[in-house]
């Protein structure tokens, strides 16, 4: 996709409008491959910085939102807990589009549960989850997505089971759950604009290295590793609702999924036998993969339907951060009303 | 059935106590005893006598003891009584203690069978044949369970001289709608007033006589009070998660929501309400909404408070504005669910790690639960910051007379929140610039258009500009700057209501202590001549009438409902040079506080 001027987007804005500070991260740090995404992809599909809201939790990935969209609204929340904070946004002003920059420290172990709940209500956020197996603002603890087997950079090995951020949200009946490597922009990029087209809460589980703590050879989220057994499922495509007309969708194999905007993902598979919008077929064959030592990325579940947040809530179309007082005051008779009750 | 009459000394003793007694009913919960119990008391309400209700209730669902008292009294004291004048005993399992626990002259009524007239003489005793009443008197026998306890009420009726239409009438109110369940109920009590007439002698010591006191009254409790300052305070984000004693608050807040918040035509509402999976997450929410311009709230108890912790230092350092009610209960830890304490003052004043103090409102009375929790949304936006409306069980579960609440007609105070336009005329918007002076900066919403406003907030240490930083000046700039935000508050909070003036001593309180203390001074004054002027603190920060009245008495008790004297370390640490004139009284078994206790702690120190 290419935007109407080479350096202007259709709001006409270049992409240094979608910069934020400069990084202060590790350099070579995989979040910060993940920011040039964010930044690459709010700019191409035109997303108006002032309506986003861009809210992490704390950890080296949670500090990301100070590097892009430096005219968005902000927050660093808590450890773990961006995902109750946003709910409460999405319900004070329904027009904002929401992101969340988050660790698997963040999100797998001390945020778990509000991850999970968050998924149940189907806040609409797009959800990246920043995941290098380690806690590294702490300087290197294992997280709970850390591969049994895999070892520390001093040497100890992890025993537990890790908890697969996937294979949780589909399980809870995520609409939209991606994994991608942060050593893959261009499946990153797509997948990134198809998550900002979701209504609902849109999960992407991006392995991104820490090269400080956890890149040596012994890690299964080093550089190296992750690049031996990435196995992308599919080609994809996407095509914007603002950009329908100029688009040609390739013939042959490829499949498209349809969103409620009118944009388009379409992917040509490289695994044949895998159904982004069969839920047990991708479970099943996401943990048989993983059972094999592979990973696979891309579109893992996909269901554009599904009420959201605000469907549920039954809203009214104005933000209710905006309401006149008329209309969240109710009148003298009403509080007579009321009162007769106790009478 | 003649009642049996304890030694002639008792009877002798007796005078007739006209409007001016107490009534415990003990049952079993989940018996449908409730109904009974607040007819009982809206009869007497009825009658024109001020009443209160309080129901102790235990932890559990059903089938576990459960009382509820009634007070009666023409001077209008509504404090818990600490003796019981009649006792009405309908449950087997607690039926002895509950008569041990009389003092002697005071009358048992109980259902025949637990013969209970055996285990003390000098008690006046009332059998009454329930279960052979209630067969008579309801043709549905899978029903009798049900109107079983309106049998008392008749008995009760008519030994005291309650009118039965009054009876009919609370019966007809409380059962709203449902025409069969009034009329059974209805001939449940007149069953058992009839019994009575024909086969109870009359009884001279408790009698309400009509009078006038409680026209134009209402009788609430304080979750329902605050529920409708929530509702007509424009709140339009509530998340929450249940807790003992403050859910009922929510779920009556859903039911005005209903009615009142939603749009006919389209079914959509203005007020979003969400029950969260924790109070972690229900602060979480909170927060999000307060910071992207919503009036947000959640009601909790002690547990919950602990686990907002987090978020509310958020809440303070990110200057966010959110309301939380804490209906207090019995902690520590999970401690009494069901029991009232002041025990949470010292939590919500400075919850959360490092240097905070929060804006905490002490409602006392019904009318100010409704009007502080209406207040609280203007203050957290005022000071964009969290508030806290700290009331307990006994306020918020309980059954308080209450005059009508004012309508508010003040329009909604939004804070200083900068509009695109506003924003458009601003050279250069810094976050947390303090321009005014007050400690209070300007805020922006997150979504405003206009390319200008924009801030990245933190809890992190910042500048001016909310940009990251470690610089000692920055931080000690803007902690002192939170400390002014919070004196600034001084002038917006309620004052403390003075009574009395002129007095050595006093008395300082506050919240649901307020009816035990006022009865308490007419006590002190009347039987031991001990006049006290009495402070009723309403809100943190102190204002400057709160130091006034230490400085201008020798010793001022403060009353607590608490171990560790909570209020007044509060008060000692903005008052230091005061230390010593501050002597406790403190309440804390449990049970809500009575005047009495309050008189005999005064009077030890008085000695
Ligand atoms: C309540 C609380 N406990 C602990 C911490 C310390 N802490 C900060 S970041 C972090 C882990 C971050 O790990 P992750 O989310 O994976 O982020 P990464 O730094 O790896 O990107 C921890 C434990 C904290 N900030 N708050
Ligand atoms: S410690 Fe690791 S995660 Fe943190 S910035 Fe450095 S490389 Fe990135
Ligand atoms: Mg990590």
């Amino acid at each position: 996709m290419t935007p109407a001027q080479p350096n202007l987007n259709q709001l006409g804005l270049t992409k240094q409008d979608y910069v934020g500070a400069k990084s202060t991260l590790c350099p070579g740090c995989g979040h910060d491959a993940i920011t040039s995404q964010i930044i690459q992809v709010a700019w191409e599909m035109g997303l108006e910085p002032h309506r986003v809201a861009k809210l992490s939790g704390i950890g080296c990935s949670s500090k990301t939102p100070t590097y892009f969209l430096s005219s968005a609204w902000g927050f660093n929340s808590v450890h773990g807990r961006a995902a109750a904070v946003c709910t409460g946004a999405a319900l004070a002003n329904r027009s904002l589009i929401n992101l969340i920059a988050s660790g698997d420290g963040d999100s797998m172990s001390i945020g778990i549960g509000q991850l999970v709940h968050m998924i149940r209500r189907n806040v609409p956020v797009v959800y990246i989850l920043e995941d290098n197996g380690v806690y590294g603002l702490t300087k290197g603890q294992f997280s709970a997505t850390a591969d049994i087997g895999s070892t520390l950079k001093k040497g100890d090995i992890n025993t537990l089971h890790p908890i697969d951020p996937c294979t949780l949200a589909m399980e809870l009946g995520c609409g939209f759950v991606a994994r991608s490597f942060s050593g893959d922009p261009k499946q990153l990029n797509t997948l990134l604009k198809a998550a900002f087209a979701h209504r609902g809460t849109a999960l992407i589980d991006v392995i991104s290295p820490c090269v400080t703590f956890n890149n040596h050879d012994s890690s299964t989220k080093s550089y190296k590793n992750v690049k031996d057994r990435d196995f992308p499922l599919h080609e994809l495509g996407f095509v914007p609702y603002f950009e329908q007309t100029e688009v040609e969708i390739p013939a042959g194999e490829a499949r498209e999924v349809q969103f409620p905007d009118g944009s388009r993902l379409t992917f040509r598979a490289l695994r044949e036998d895998y159904d982004p919008t069969n839920r047990y077929g991708a479970l099943q064959a996401v943990h048989e993969a993983h059972a094999q030592g592979e990973l696979l990325t891309g579109l893992l579940y996909i269901q554009p339907e599904g009420p959201t947040l605000h469907d549920q809530a039954r809203l009214v179309e104005e933000p209710l951060a905006l309401l006149r007082e008329s209309l969240t005051k109710p009148g003298p008779k009403v509080l007579e009303t009321l009162l007769e009750d106790y009478r | 059935m003649t009642p049996t009459h304890g030694g002639t000394a008792v009877a002798d003793e007796a005078k007739t106590l006209i409007n001016d007694f107490s009534i415990e009913v003990a049952t079993v919960n989940g018996s449908g005893s409730q109904t009974a119990n607040n007819t009982l008391m809206r009869s007497i309400f009825r009658m024109g006598v001020p009443v209160s209700g309080k129901n102790l209730f235990p932890s559990n669902i059903s089938g576990l003891p459960t009382w509820f008292q009634i007070r009666a009294n023409h001077r209008g004291y509504v404090a818990r009584k600490h003796d019981i004048d009649l006792m009405i005993c309908m449950n087997a399992e607690t039926a002895k203690e509950d008569v041990t626990k009389l003092k002697p002259g005071a009358i048992c009524l109980y259902d025949e069978p637990l013969k209970l007239n055996g285990l003390r003489d000098d008690l006046i005793w009332y059998p009454v044949p329930f279960q052979q009443i209630v067969s008579a008197s309801c043709p549905e026998p899978k029903l009798h369970k049900l109107v079983k306890n309106m049998i008392y009420v008749g008995v009760a009726a008519q030994m005291l001289d309650i009118d039965m239409a009054e009876v009919a009438e609370a019966i007809a109110r409380q059962l709203k709608g449902k025409q069969k369940a009034i009329e059974m109920n209805q001939a449940a009590a007149q069953a058992g007033f009839d019994w009575a007439s024909t086969h109870m002698p009359a009884q001279q010591r408790l009698k309400i006589r009509r009078d006038n006191k409680t026209e134009g009254q209402i009788i609430i409790d304080g979750n329902s009070a605050c529920a409708m300052g929530a509702l007509f305070g424009g709140v339009t984000v509530v998340a929450w998660y249940p807790i003992t004693p403050s859910s009922s608050l929510v779920e009556t807040l859903i039911e005005y929501g209903k009615r009142h918040r939603v749009d006919p035509a389209t079914g959509q509402t203005t007020m979003a309400v969400i029950q969260m999976e924790d109070e972690l997450a229900s602060a979480g929410v909170i927060i999000g909404a307060g910071w992207a311009g919503a009036r947000s709230m959640t009601a909790t108890s002690g547990p919950g408070i602990s686990l907002m912790s987090e978020f509310i230092g958020l809440g303070y350092f990110a200057e966010i504005p959110s309301v939380f009610i804490n209906v207090a209960r019995m902690g520590p830890s999970t401690g009494l669910p069901t029991r009232t304490s002041q025990g949470d003052i010292e939590l919500c004043a400075k919850a959360s790690h490092g240097d905070t103090l929060h804006i905490c409102l002490y409602p006392g009375s019904m009318e100010e639960c409704f009007q502080f929790t209406y207040e609280s949304f203007d203050l957290a936006e005022r000071f964009q910051t969290p508030v806290f409306v700290v009331t307990d069980l006994d306020l918020g579960m309980q059954n308080w007379m209450s005059k009508p609440f004012a309508y508010p007609e003040r329009a909604q105070d939004r804070g200083k929140v900068l509009t695109e336009a506003q924003l458009a005329e601003v050279q250069d918007f810094a976050r947390y610039r303090d321009a005014d002076g007050d400690g209070i900066c300007a805020r922006t919403l997150p979504g405003t258009p206009g390319g200008k406003g924009a801030y990245f907030t933190r809890g992190t240490g910042h500048n001016e500009r909310a940009l990251y930083s470690e610089k000692p000046e920055d931080w000690k700039g803007n902690i002192d700057r939170l400390r002014r935000k919070f004196d600034t508050a001084k002038a917006f909070v309620p004052k403390p209501l003075l009574e009395g003036s002129g007095s050595r001593n006093g008395i300082l309180a506050y919240g649901s202590s307020d009816p035990a203390v006022k009865e308490a001074r007419d006590l002190l004054a009347e039987q031991h001549g001990r006049h006290l002027d009495y402070l009723r603190v309403r809100a943190l920060p102190f204002t400057e009438e709160v130091e006034a009245f230490i400085r201008e008495h020798d010793a001022v008790y403060v009353v607590e409902q608490n171990r560790d004297a909570q209020m007044a370390s509060l008060l000692r640490f903005f008052y230091p040079e005061f230390s010593t004139r501050l002597k406790s009284v403190l309440h804390y078994d449990s049970t809500a506080i009575n005047a009495q206790t309050l008189v005999d702690q005064i009077n030890a120190f008085e000695k």
